[in-house]
């Protein structure tokens, strides 16, 4: 009940030992967090509108010309690449997730045999670095080539005859999209929506082997939130529904799922945000992949600032980033203060 | 009690502020600072025996080995110009030979090596596209102590024999050697493009080899344009080498790529000369080499030391650039690094046959600086570049391609 205690110090006017000790206990926090994490946040942001393009500082100022020059198509279109992938990625990595880590957590809670066991085996991959999930996820995937034979779960498909589920895996460059020449696509543009119609909105399709390996990584975690929030509700409450006659099918969609619906925020904003910052996984599983079909923008923003100095055009990238993560997360915030407050 | 605490704060301030105090003191003497990226095998042996060489002259100085580990150099720069701009540099430092020099502001933080050239005869024994290479605004800014290659074409020699085929040295010769291949379920070419700047280094041979050594070096001065029909010409060409190589390159990183050609599952490959470690890494000896396809070019990248304006050790860091310069040191040097001298004199008998080859095709072919390290055009270049190329690798778009390397040129050289 920290606002209570604020509440008397407020009253009691005048400076006591204790507000002097708890200031001076926190003053150093503050002010590290303000320089550190706010003042770059700051500094990161001016730098996006300069031209600081070599190792060298130059603050000369552009306005948004880094930022124009992201999204446009010349010379590379790789930011608008890095977008479509991280909205491919993090659909369906949520979607995955949310479904696969409920479903395990639907089951294990019907208290089968071992339960301690299959936890421990569902949960375990999220102990394990991004980095050797995608190593290891890497070696499963590499598709090989025409010339000299399958390697990798594309060799099991051909042991098993089934040949015909072969595919690129993480090296298929194709998208996904309506073209604008297509019916579909005059049809959007009529409308006013011509540019839905682009490569540009679309499923890129190599990014589904690392949406594999991260919903591998991650649904266990899910599936723990939703397995201690599913414990949390009463039995009474599920015996009162079957009592007034409702099926299994209605007691979970009528009464559990409503009632874990913080669960499922809490799991949207955690999942969400990590796969906006996606970065280690795609690094160590399959690089930007061919004509960016596997790029993420924090991938960019670390490749055009290290690799190619140009500090400024990652600043922007950066700055981009914390936008889109603040568009998730700032909402949640507001949300569960309130609540807070209520309380 | 909180009267307590401030004490502790303050003790524990003072404390810290006296350990910092003493951490940057140091011990002043006679000694040498030299700053480099060589932190690993046979790049960080062959540092040691440099400065081997160097201790057997001075044996008085002592010699500080600053490193940076990791990212090619790039954390290593990062650190390096804190250090420069802030007044602190160190004795002598590791640059690549070329326009990286453009980037810390030469006239400013750096100086001028022509004395140190004029009074070791240096303009005498390095070739002479090296030296114009090395010059920037009229002066030497660098002393280069070795040199690697970057086009050249590695070859199974089993698969070769096996098919009674000789290595292609015209590309009309490499399309119908890639045929004989083919038709056998043999990868004509083998390439990894998993780490994104693979297929702008084998595009960069290609168009060396399409447009001859003027030509390129244009590209990068702007005294061609990109949109000429000759670079045309090379990404038509790029484009017909990609169409046979191995269709799971995006997978593999180039030593992956690699492993192809050691199974007898390749016959050709790609690379700088580096390869030539990994090979001996591999206890491979079935290969072969020779220049990329077409006219022979000396597509180089050299590594070099530079000399900062304010450097405590003057003297020591001079002399220590003297032994860089010196068939002693670049003797000691290369071997172990894997690499051939940049002077012309040394002895072949110390290196193997790889660099043994290198070194009759350094003083005899023209040579061109290589853009995908960092020797022809700045790194801001370099990487839009790169990705140009990486999405070529997949597209195939000859025109959008060409397009977008004309605006990054226009980009790049306005300023």
């Amino acid at each position: 009940m920290p606002g209570r205690l604020f509440f008397q110090g407020g009253r009691m006017k005048g400076v006591t030992r204790d507000r002097v000790i708890s200031l001076g206990l926190v003053a150093p926090s503050i002010i590290l967090v303000a320089v550190f994490v706010y003042g770059f946040i700051g500094f990161t942001g001016f730098s996006s509108l300069t031209r600081w393009d070599s190792i060298e500082p130059n603050f000369a100022f552009v306005a948004f010309h880094n930022y124009q020059r992201l999204f446009s198509t010349l010379p590379t279109d790789r930011f608008l690449c890095d977008l479509r992938n991280t909205v491919t990625f993090t659909v369906f990595f949520l979607v995955g997730c949310i479904v696969l880590g409920f479903a395990l957590a639907v089951l294990l809670d019907r208290h089968v045999k071992g339960e301690g066991i299959f936890r421990n085996i569902f949960l375990f991959p999220m102990a394990i670095s991004y980095i050797v999930t995608g190593v290891v996820w890497r070696w499963m995937l590499s598709p090989g080539n025409a010339q000299t034979g399958s390697t990798g779960i594309n060799l099991l498909f051909d042991k098993l005859g089934l040949g015909f589920l072969k595919w690129g895996w993480f090296t298929d460059a194709n998208v996904v999209y309506i073209h604008p020449d297509s019916g579909f696509g005059h049809l959007l543009g009529s409308i006013g929506l011509g540019g839905l119609a682009s490569p540009y909105v679309g499923i890129s399709l190599a990014m589904i082997s690392v949406v594999l390996a991260a919903t591998w990584q991650m649904s266990g975690y899910t599936m723990a939130m939703y397995l201690a929030a599913l414990r949390g509700i009463p039995k009474d409450m599920r015996e009162a529904a079957r009592v007034d006659g409702a099926s299994e099918l209605q007691v979970y969609l009528r009464v559990i799922v409503p009632m874990i619906r913080p669960v499922t925020l809490s799991a949207i904003i955690v999942l969400g945000h990590i796969s906006l910052k996606i970065f280690d996984l795609v690094v160590s599983m399959t690089g930007p992949g061919p004509a960016f079909a596997t790029d993420v923008p924090a991938y960019y923003m670390w490749d055009t600032t290290f690799r190619g100095n140009n500090f400024a055009s990652g600043a922007a990238i950066a700055t981009l980033l914390l936008l889109v993560v603040a568009l998730l997360v700032i909402p949640y915030l507001v949300s569960t203060t309130r609540g807070e407050v209520h309380r | 009690m909180y009267r307590r605490l401030v004490s502790v704060f303050c003790i524990a301030l003072v404390l810290g502020f006296s350990l910092a105090l003493v951490a940057c003191g140091g011990g002043k003497g006679n000694k040498l600072e030299i700053y480099s990226w060589w932190t690993a095998g046979g790049e960080a042996e062959g540092l040691k025996a440099l400065m081997d060489v160097y201790q057997k002259q001075y044996p008085n100085v002592k010699i500080i080995n600053a490193t940076v580990a990791g990212g090619a150099g790039t954390n290593a720069k990062a650190v390096l110009l804190t250090r420069l701009t802030g007044g602190k540099p160190p004795d002598a430092f590791q640059l690549h030979a070329g326009l990286e020099v453009q980037k810390y502001d030469p006239e400013k933080y750096l100086l001028p090596l022509d004395d140190i050239y004029k009074s070791e005869g240096l303009d005498k024994v390095f070739p002479a596209d090296l030296l114009s290479l090395l010059q920037y605004k009229g002066h030497y800014w660098g002393i280069p102590v070795n040199i690697h290659r970057a086009n050249v074409m590695w070859y199974n020699k089993k698969l070769f024999a096996d098919n009674h085929l000789q290595p292609p040295a015209t590309w009309d010769d490499y399309f119908k050697v890639v045929k004989v291949f083919k038709a056998k379920k043999i990868i004509p070419m083998t390439i990894g493009t998993k780490e994104g700047w693979e297929a702008g280094h084998v595009f960069e041979t290609v168009l060396i080899s399409a447009l001859g050594p003027d030509a390129y070096k244009g590209l990068w001065t702007g005294q061609l344009p990109w949109t000429d029909a000759k670079v045309t010409n090379a990404l038509n060409l790029y484009k017909k080498v990609l169409a046979d190589v191995n269709t799971d390159h995006a997978a593999l990183t180039w030593d992956q790529a690699l492993q192809y050609l050691v199974d007898n599952k390749a016959a050709m490959f790609v690379m700088g000369d580096w390869t030539n470690g990994w090979f001996t890494s591999k206890n491979y000896d079935g290969y072969g080499w020779q220049c990329v396809p077409g006219p022979k070019v000396y597509d180089g990248l050299s590594d070099s030391f530079a000399l900062p304006k304010g450097a405590p050790d003057m003297v020591n860091a001079q002399n220590w650039l003297k032994v860089c310069a010196s068939k002693a040191g670049q003797e000691a040097f290369n071997p172990l690094k894997g690499s051939i001298p940049a002077r012309t004199d040394a002895d072949p008998s110390l290196f193997n046959a790889y660099l043994q080859s290198a070194m009759k095709d350094w003083t005899s072919e023209p040579i061109v600086p290589s853009v995908i390290h960092g020797a022809a055009a700045i790194e801001k270049w370099v990487t839009v570049y790169k990705d140009i190329m990486n999405t070529f690798a997949t597209k195939l778009d000859v025109a959008a391609a060409q397009q977008a390397l004309d605006q990054a040129a226009k980009d790049n050289l306005a300023m």
